[in-house]
């Protein structure tokens, strides 16, 4: 017996003073930041206080709060082998570096939602956004993703629907798989129509959108023939390749074929269409991949250059920080007031269903220690969140008059510079019919009227921040360079999400016809792409040609429907928290479910029973029907052919919405029969978890290992092959 | 620690990173992990290996996000 104590790697309870000073420093420099915010009345303040405010609040929420839901909550467990350790089989089951996969968590979960979203809810002002997106994240989105990205490593990887499934029960289960197939469709469906009104009547970006098609073509010949294998050097071609159909594409608007391609909104649509469907059936290396590979350069290279956009050029926020239409519900953009809409119309960025799916899907399988779960789920949903902030400041920055400009209803703006100005007016800001010319000849487009969507005004926003940064005088090309960045991505979202819909598809027909399973056989892979395509299409289309205008009427139903699939993740983790005896930690994902469930219900329950017709699907469908049956044409619409199909439009938006409303409740109502059976009879529970195995990996959980992991790789001459 | 050397490790570190996050070191990993595990065998060459990983890849389709 010695009485030496040996150092215990695993448990540093003593308090180091340095890093109290640093994390004091931190919470100070947040607290400061947020002063101002708050402090700010009438005046313009500098866009640095809102990125400074949300890094420190991060750095706050990542440091303690989700280590103690690792730690305490979920009670993470480095001896315990992962599915990756366990099942490695070098296809999708594999240990991966913990910054590679954080990597490729980001890019699965981070597209044009955080972008879109935070754009359209800026008309409520910058700080309701804002604040919710912060905090949002902090307490909810971070929250989920981390959870189910755990409950889902212990259970092998499992999808959340086979969660739902065996945690709730077969009606939980189907009801998800419902609300994730519903989701996909309307989510598709929303951001193709944020890149036809991208599209729109500009040569432009309709040419450097349309060559990435070729562009992807070429490379995924090249990878597949000429150099399998080398990516990179096949993705830099590609990128060099992109900035010439870029630059090309001002010379096309200049040129002869500048008509060619000026598509109006419905040849876009039935483009996208075609588009789709082919994507979908071709063999992804084809299409699919090297587009996945352009646009995920894209989108990190784009993202971080935003940011230091913004640190350098300091932009002003010429947006209200909160505007009337945060209470009256009157706004242009999209009807019904700050709560529940603004928690609607950002969902990416502060808390997002659709993330969940990745959760349970490639990343669990792939993932060394189950540490890792802070850094990968808690920490890609941080970065998510920045983005969305980067978003609010970019559509924040831009004049508040040319922000309405672009994003009212046509119906609302007219068709002339004039008729637009005085409808901007009427809303109580300002813009001069020669602003709007110049706002529009600055980024040398036709026009900037009613460019709704979303994805022009953050184009308008960025590259004003670029051009100020860097200089040059660039705008038009900034301008065009970030719609083409968003279509980008946007595209890859449709190739991936159609070809996703369709295995899902076809793994439930297979239920039914056994062949359908197979992925492979041709008929069942045409007819369950053409359904997917064909639903997505149909709400595309109806969007695109709705008088009322789409976004306005489809963002809220898409947020509906994402913020659904959260309930329906949150009430899985909180059921499986519950299940394990772990009652007293329940609230970390209760919390977030009881808020969440309460803005869809309630946003769901305006959608369908308000009796202001602005709001209410319904109230719309009666105003209009009234009137068609009355034989009248009733403003937006020109003629009785409109004027049936807003009547149509309405019909079919309300029936979706308490749709999913339904749903949301019967998994809710079923999960909660269970959670009370669970605690009335505990011996009852079976355990779902994959046994313990004992872990033969080491790696460490955080970005930067600690001084104890270095020394616990060295021990075992470590994995870690990299400095 | 010369700014040489620290720039070459940066370089070294993006370079390594690049190719995890792509999957271009897969190939490298799949012939390493063949010596040790079969030794004597023979791997695949790239094209085989690289249009296997495609064709398996064509069967699960990863999920983009909004």
């Amino acid at each position: 017996m010695t009485t030496t104590k040996t150092p215990q790697p695993q448990q540093r309870r003593t308090l180091d003073p340095r890093k109290i000073a640093i994390w004091t420093a931190v919470s100070v420099a947040g607290a400061i930041c947020w002063g101002v915010i708050a402090l700010a009345r009438d005046e313009e303040i500098s866009a640095i206080w809102l990125l400074g405010a949300a890094l420190g609040t991060y750095a706050i929420g990542y440091r303690f709060y989700a280590k103690f839901i690792a730690k305490r909550v979920l009670g993470v467990d480095n001896t315990r082998a992962t599915p990756a350790e366990r099942k490695n089989n070098g296809v999708d089951f594999e240990p991966t570096d913990r910054r590679v996969l954080f990597g490729h968590h980001f890019a699965a979960i981070a597209g044009a939602g955080p972008l879109v979203g935070p754009v359209l809810a800026a008309q409520m002002g910058y700080l309701p956004g804002t604040i919710w997106i912060i905090v949002g994240v902090i307490l909810a989105g971070a929250v989920q993703d981390m959870v189910i990205l755990f409950f889902s490593m212990r259970r092998d990887g499992k999808s959340l629907g086979q969660m739902a499934r065996e945690e709730i029960g077969p009606v939980g289960g189907a009801a998800a798989l419902i609300g994730v197939f519903a989701i996909m469709i309307i989510l598709l469906a929303v951001l193709a129509m944020v890149v036809v009104n991208a599209m729109a009547v500009s040569p432009w970006a309709t040419f450097s959108i349309a060559m990435t098609i070729p562009i992807a073509l070429f490379m995924g010949f090249y990878l597949r023939v000429i150099r399998p294998g080398r990516v990179m050097e096949t993705t830099v071609i590609g990128i060099g390749l992109l900035l010439l159909a870029l630059i090309a594409g001002g010379w096309i608007e200049g040129s002869a074929l500048g008509d060619t391609f000026t598509l109006s909104k419905e040849t876009l649509v039935f483009c996208l269409i075609v588009y789709g469907f082919v994507a979908s059936v071709l063999p992804i290396w084809m299409l699919l991949t090297p587009r996945d590979y352009l646009s995920t350069f894209m989108k990190i290279g784009t993202i971080a250059l935003l940011a230091v956009g913004i640190v350098i050029a300091r932009p002003m926020m010429k947006n209200e920080a909160v505007t009337d239409f945060a209470l009256n519900g009157n706004g242009p953009v999209f009807a019904g007031s700050l709560f529940p809409f603004v928690f609607i119309t950002i969902a990416c960025g502060a808390l997002s269903g659709f993330h969940a799916l990745v959760a349970s899907g490639t990343t669990p399988k792939m993932i060394e220690k189950e540490s890792q779960v802070r850094m990968i789920g808690y920490g890609g949903m941080l970065a998510e969140s920045f983005v969305a902030v980067s978003a609010i400041i970019a559509a924040s920055i831009i004049d508040p008059g040319l922000y309405y400009a672009m994003n009212s209803p046509a119906a609302l703006l007219g068709t002339s510079l004039q008729s637009a100005s005085e409808a901007v007016t009427a809303l109580g800001f300002s813009i001069t019919p020669d602003q709007l010319a110049a706002a529009a000849a600055a980024v040398e487009e036709q026009t900037l009227v009613a460019r709704t969507g979303g994805a022009p005004t953050l184009a308008v926003g960025m590259s004003q921040i670029f051009s100020a940064a860097f200089g040059g005088g660039m705008q038009a090309f900034w301008y065009h360079f970030a719609i083409m960045f968003e279509a980008l991505f946007i595209l890859t979202t449709v190739d991936a999400g159609t070809r996703v819909g369709r295995f899902m598809l076809q793994d439930t027909l297979g239920n039914v016809y056994k062949p359908m399973r197979n992925v492979s056989w041709r008929p069942g892979l045409i007819f369950a792409s053409a359904i997917v395509v064909g639903g997505w299409g149909y709400f595309l289309y109806a969007g695109v040609t709705d008088p009322l205008g789409g976004i306005n009427q489809l963002f809220p139903l898409f947020g509906i429907a994402n913020q659904l699939l959260a309930a329906i993740a949150l009430t899985v983790a909180t059921t499986i928290l519950i299940k394990r005896g772990k009652l007293k930690w329940a609230w970390v994902t209760g919390i977030p479910l009881v808020w969440d469930a309460t803005v869809t219900l309630t946003a769901s329950y305006q959608k369908v029973f308000s009796d202001d017709p602005k709001l209410g699907f319904f109230a719309q469908r009666t105003k209009f029907s009234d009137a068609l049956d009355a034989g009248q044409v009733l403003p937006p619409a020109k003629n009785l052919d409109e004027m049936g199909k807003i009547v149509t439009n309405t019909t079919v938006d309300g029936i979706l919405a308490a749709f999913f409303a339904l749903i949301v409740i019967v998994v809710i109502v079923d999960a909660t029969r269970i959670c009370l059976r669970a605690l009335r009879n505990p011996e009852t529970v079976t355990n779902t978890e994959a046994p313990y195995v004992r872990s033969n990996l080491v790696a460490p959980a955080g970005l930067i290992a600690t001084k104890e992991e270095k020394s616990a790789m060295a021990a075992i001459g470590g994995p870690e092959n990299q400095p | 620690m010369t700014v040489t050397s620290t720039a070459v490790r940066a370089w070294r570190g993006i370079r390594w990173y690049l190719r995890e996050a792509t999957g271009e070191s897969a190939y490298d990993r799949y012939v390493a992990k063949g010596c040790t595990e079969h030794p004597g065998s023979v791997p695949m060459d790239r094209r085989t290996f690289e249009r296997h990983r495609q064709d398996l890849e064509n069967q699960r389709p990863q999920q983009r996000c909004c």
